[in-house]
């Protein structure tokens, strides 16, 4: 004997306001909601704006550095900022603000297509193990205790032992490391959604299965995906910079912004500027990613208030 | 706005049986769309020993009520109002004081038991912990005290119970023990928010016989926050019924389900299915859904939903205060709540709902007579009826005629109210 | 509970089994000749020396499974050869080297829980307040920094500046190795060595710390909001004892996990903080015998590595479910 909600006719649903108000209950399009939360968050905003601001010098670094990445400028190693060299200069003499600059892309292209390939491959074994569970959900999860367990540096190392140092080789090596946490991301949001009743519907309706998982359970399964994917970015960054530290990185003449500490590490005494500079892009533009994936969070999140 | 004070109030302040007088609470949330008016004008009391269910819609403002006795919603914005508790403002106090007030002489009871207990901590030390705030006991009374209380409940073997934890229990049993946490300092008054909705329809029967059992023990009042107006029946002195933040009717149970004098009450009443209702009968709902708390309706809060408002009236222009409308004390927020002594739960399930087949346009009620059959009799309230008259079948949304019926006459009779 | 922790601790061997063996084929397996391989990596030139010893060692004119089986039979037995480089029994250096970064590890999970946790707390109770704020934006810059550089400015700070602006010997700090053998109760520093350990520490708990401290802010509001806690206000406790008796341990059992997931991201950090102080622990001396190809000592230690974060793993995973009741004691409802 309980007293629920009264089913509305349709016709009569949202008609509470005889005076035509607009009716709060009509839903507006989520996305609108996000970007006004997103917006109220300054330090994601700020964050937002350097990356697009990192975006733009990427795309016109010809046009913004002065000199060339290898460029020398003769009798003039390791000088401190001037009118001439704004970052100054290397301990070969190329213009560090001109490297920082053209960093820019070397970073965003690592950090984007490493993140892709971590998203892609993450997202496709988590789906199918959370999906499917079982022994194909076992086996995979068993697959990700293993890269796991191995420390990332030793692996990352191993792999670009062999396969030599460039710009792709690090690529690939970052992206197939990083897939477990996405994976792990992934397989827990299909094992709860999965279980929802819409899912059943679907099935009851005969939607093949590979249907259901992709139309009906991806796109809700999307949001900690993105999250992740866009703090993901930051981390590949300091993961190349760690590399190219460790000495795995892209070969000269490539600014990459790691590279250049780790070349700075013998002149911390006497030319700070050269670590400083490409250290201080690092930081930024990892930072600026975790507010935005913090932000990205709050805004898909509205109980976090 | 309305009145919040009943303008012919039972005595109050000099009755010495009045526990809780909670006066004119106008409290809310501040939003980003707005101010929620969540308590719109509340009032009432409780006296010693009875159980006062407060009964409404998600959304009508009876939880918000309930917490807001004790302060425990940190977000919530009091506007104004008074609530006394034995003659001091409970809103005013210092907060040690509440907190001394808190569990010692009101205690409450959550609705999901599962959540509201923590699953760290064992089930007596929760029970126990009642008591040493309240009465310095130790540990090992405090334990025994625990073992008391869940025997009070009928739980069995509470002394091997008292040393489990939380998810160890049944639904039922949880509720139990949260019952007996809330009496082990004998409360003069027990808050239940929603005690039984989450548990199994068996298993609410027994719940409620404890805490009718545990009311005679300790004699203490309740106030009873509930949409399932079974349990009102069973258990209540008096229902306060609330709609939209405020309360809209207000009597013994026996007035508020006999001698219903307000709209929402009485079709609360209706659209509950019966035993003896035949299978492939429909529901009988009231349609549309609450307002918002933000933007209320202009007039009485109900009126969109109501199948008697007088559109255009005072029922969409003036706010119907809390007033006597029969015997002592039986209170309703009605224009014509008078009218309604003539209706009753059964006609109103077994006649046609008119507004149900309407829409609103302008504020004007169209009517689709199509969608009615000769010899259905229906309930209109008195509404203006323009010249041109339309033939029943005939429809004519945009100038806003209202037909009425029974459609068998040849034309439609005014001021008729049909039972 | 017991069966638990033994089928957990048995799932560590093929983990560690299909890790291990992964990196063996990666070396044995991938395009090149292995031999060239370890004793030169792709792009170097062969050192002829080198390349015979690690022929013959290894036997690289055997078939492949038969070196598999060679390497793993002798691994079981604990058996983990010699460096390339200097001969030296691998397990002796192992043995130097994990005293070492154990004993700046234990430094830095002191500092990265105690910091950590009550910085995250704080600042949950005190949402939004300035402190709260500082505290977010400090652990996003300090998880924005990569380890090493947040290294060489700890070490230009502290030790560099000062030794040019001459501060008094007192206030110096050490920037590289390792200091005097003087250490009490295993880890504790005296005498000079504490110098040498403090900036490493720091660094290496930077990372670590800046995640705990976030992942308890998170856990912590999570918990203040929960109904247990109205639950117990309802009953007049006091804010203070609301927090601490009731959401406190709460709030801890996700960090509990986090600190075992976060061992894996420490041991990265630690290579790089052990690389950028010369630490001679057991990650700078990983990265060093990649770079040399001293395959022996690099698969024994990366043994060693991965068979101590297992084990953390299991310990993790245990004391969580010790600490949660509703997993200690199974889901056991009864009526």
């Amino acid at each position: 004997m309980t007293l629920t909600d009264p089913a509305a006719p349709a016709a009569l649903e949202g008609t509470t306001d005889p005076n035509g108000v607009e009716d709060l209950g009509a839903a507006r399009p989520l996305r609108i909601d996000v970007w006004r939360r997103f917006r109220k968050n300054r330090l994601a905003m700020v964050g937002l704006f350097f990356i697009v601001f990192l975006v733009l010098v990427a795309i016109f670094a010809p046009a913004i550095a002065p000199y060339s990445i290898t460029e020398r400028t003769s009798g003039s190693a390791r000088q401190p900022p001037s009118m001439d060299h704004f970052f100054g200069t290397d301990n070969i003499g190329r213009d560090v603000f001109s490297r920082v600059v053209y960093g820019a892309r070397v970073s965003l292209k690592i950090g984007i297509l490493a993140t892709i390939i971590s998203l892609t491959i993450g997202l496709l074994l988590g789906a199918t193990s959370g999906f499917f569970g079982g022994t194909i959900g076992t086996l995979i999860m068993r697959l990700t205790d293993v890269f796991l367990a191995i420390p990332y540096i030793v692996l990352a190392v191993a792999i670009a032992t062999v396969l030599g140092r460039s710009e792709n080789s690090i690529i690939l090596i970052i992206g197939v490391i990083g897939w477990t946490s996405i994976a792990r991301i992934v397989r827990s949001s299909f094992l709860s959604l999965k279980r929802l009743e819409y899912v059943e519907a679907a099935t009851a309706l005969g939607f093949s299965r590979s249907r259901v998982m992709f139309k009906h359970i991806l796109p809700n399964a999307l949001q900690p995906i993105i999250i992740y994917g866009t703090i993901a970015i930051g981390s590949v960054i300091l993961t190349e910079a760690a590399l190219s530290f460790v000495g795995v990185g892209p070969v000269d003449p490539t600014p990459a912004w790691g590279k250049m500490v780790a070349e700075a590490k013998s002149s911390l005494t006497n030319a700070p500027h050269m670590l400083f500079f490409p250290a201080g892009a690092i930081f930024l533009t990892v930072l600026s990613f975790v507010f935005v994936g913090d932000g990205l969070r709050d805004a898909l999140d509205p109980k976090l208030k | 706005m309305a009145d919040a004070l009943p303008s012919s109030a039972p005595a109050v302040l000099a009755d010495t049986n009045v526990l809780l007088s909670m006066r004119g609470l106008r409290a809310g949330f501040p939003t980003d769309d707005g101010f929620v008016r969540a308590v719109d004008g509340v009032s009432f009391d409780v006296e010693r020993g009875e159980v006062l269910a407060i009964v409404g819609e998600s959304g009508s403002g009876k939880s918000v009520t309930a917490m807001s006795i004790l302060g425990l919603q940190p977000t919530l914005e009091v506007a104004e109002g008074e609530i006394l508790w034995k003659d001091r403002d409970l809103l005013t106090m210092t907060e040690a004081e509440r907190r001394s007030i808190r569990g010692g002489d009101i205690a409450m009871i959550f609705q999901d038991p599962l959540t509201a207990l923590n699953p760290v901590h064992t089930v007596g030390r929760q029970i126990g912990e009642m008591a040493r705030v309240h009465e310095g006991l130790s540990k090992k009374q405090a334990r025994e005290r625990a073992v008391e209380m869940l025997d009070l409940v009928g739980i069995p073997e509470p002394g091997s119970r008292a040393d489990m934890y939380p998810h160890e229990f049944s639904g039922g049993m949880r509720q139990r023990a949260m019952i007996a946490m809330a009496i082990s300092c004998k409360p003069d008054l027990l808050i239940a928010d929603e005690p039984t909705t989450a548990l199994d329809v068996t298993v609410q029967a027994q719940v409620l016989d404890v805490l009718l059992d545990i009311k005679d023990e300790i004699d203490s009042a309740i106030i009873l926050i509930t949409h399932d107006l079974g349990v009102v029946a069973g258990l209540a002195d008096r229902v306060l019924v609330m709609y939209a933040g405020r309360p809209i009717e207000v009597g013994t149970t026996d007035e508020i389900f006999y001698e219903t004098r307000h709209p929402y009450t009485l079709g609360l009443l209706a659209s509950l299915p019966r035993l003896d209702d035949l299978g492939d009968e429909p529901l009988v709902p009231i349609v549309g859904s609450p307002p918002s708390l933000i933007r209320k309706p202009s007039g009485c809060a109900f009126h969109p939903r109501c199948r008697f408002a007088r559109v255009p009236g005072n029922c969409d222009s003036d706010d119907p205060a809390l007033r006597l409308v029969a015997g002592d004390a039986h209170m309703a927020a009605c224009h014509y709540a008078e009218d309604l002594a003539d209706v009753t739960v059964e006609s109103l399930r077994s006649s046609v709902d008119v507004h149900a087949e309407s829409e609103l346009h302008d504020g004007q009620l169209g009517v689709d007579s199509s969608l009615l059959e000769a010899g259905d009799e229906a309930l209109v309230a008195d509404v203006s009826v323009p010249e041109a008259v339309a033939h029943p079948g005939v429809t004519d949304r945009a100038a806003g005629n209202v037909e009425e019926w029974p459609i068998e006459s040849d034309g439609p009779r005014d001021d008729e109210v049909t039972p | 509970m017991t069966s638990y922790i033994i089928r957990r601790l048995l799932q560590i061997i093929p983990t560690v089994f299909v890790a291990l063996s992964f990196l063996f084929f990666i070396f044995f397996l991938l395009p090149g000749d292995p031999a060239r391989l370890i004793a030169g990596g792709a792009e170097r030139n062969v050192d002829p020396g080198v390349l015979e010893r690690v022929e013959e060692r290894y036997g690289f004119n055997e078939p492949i499974g038969e070196q598999f089986t060679n390497y793993w039979q002798r691994t079981i037995q604990w058996d983990l050869g010699e460096s390339f480089l200097t001969n030296e029994s691998v397990n002796e250096i192992l043995g130097r080297k994990a005293v070492a970064s154990v004993r700046l590890a234990i430094w830095a999970i002191i500092i990265e829980i105690i910091v950590g946790i009550s910085v995250g707390l704080l600042s949950a109770i005190r949402r939004y307040s300035i402190g709260d704020r500082i505290t977010t934006i400090l652990t996003a810059a300090a998880s924005a920094i990569p380890v090493f550089v947040l290294g060489f400015v700890l070490q230009y700070l502290f030790a560099v500046q000062p030794n040019k602006l001459d501060f008094p010997e007192w206030a110096r700090l050490r920037t590289s190795g390792i200091g005097p053998d003087t250490w009490t109760f295993f880890f504790i520093p005296t005498g000079e060595q504490w110098r040498y350990l403090i900036l490493p520490a720091i660094t290496l708990a930077s990372v670590t710390t800046a995640l705990l401290a976030r992942m308890t802010r998170g856990s912590m509001l999570e918990v203040l909001r929960a109904d247990y806690m109205r639950t117990a206000r309802s009953k007049g406790l006091g804010e203070r004892e609301v927090v601490l008796k009731h959401g406190l341990r709460n709030a801890m059992l996700p960090v509990v996990t986090l600190i075992g997931i976060d061992f894996g991201t420490a041991i990265g950090a630690a290579v790089l903080t052990e690389f950028t102080f010369n630490w001679p622990g057991i990650g700078s001396q990983i990265v060093t015998s990649v770079d040399q190809r001293d395959l022996p000592v690099l698969l024994g230690l990366t043994l060693a590595v991965v068979l101590a974060y297992a084990l953390v793993n299991v310990i993790v995973d245990v004391s969580y479910a010790w600490f949660d009741p509703r997993i200690r004691l199974g889901k056991g409802e009864q009526s």
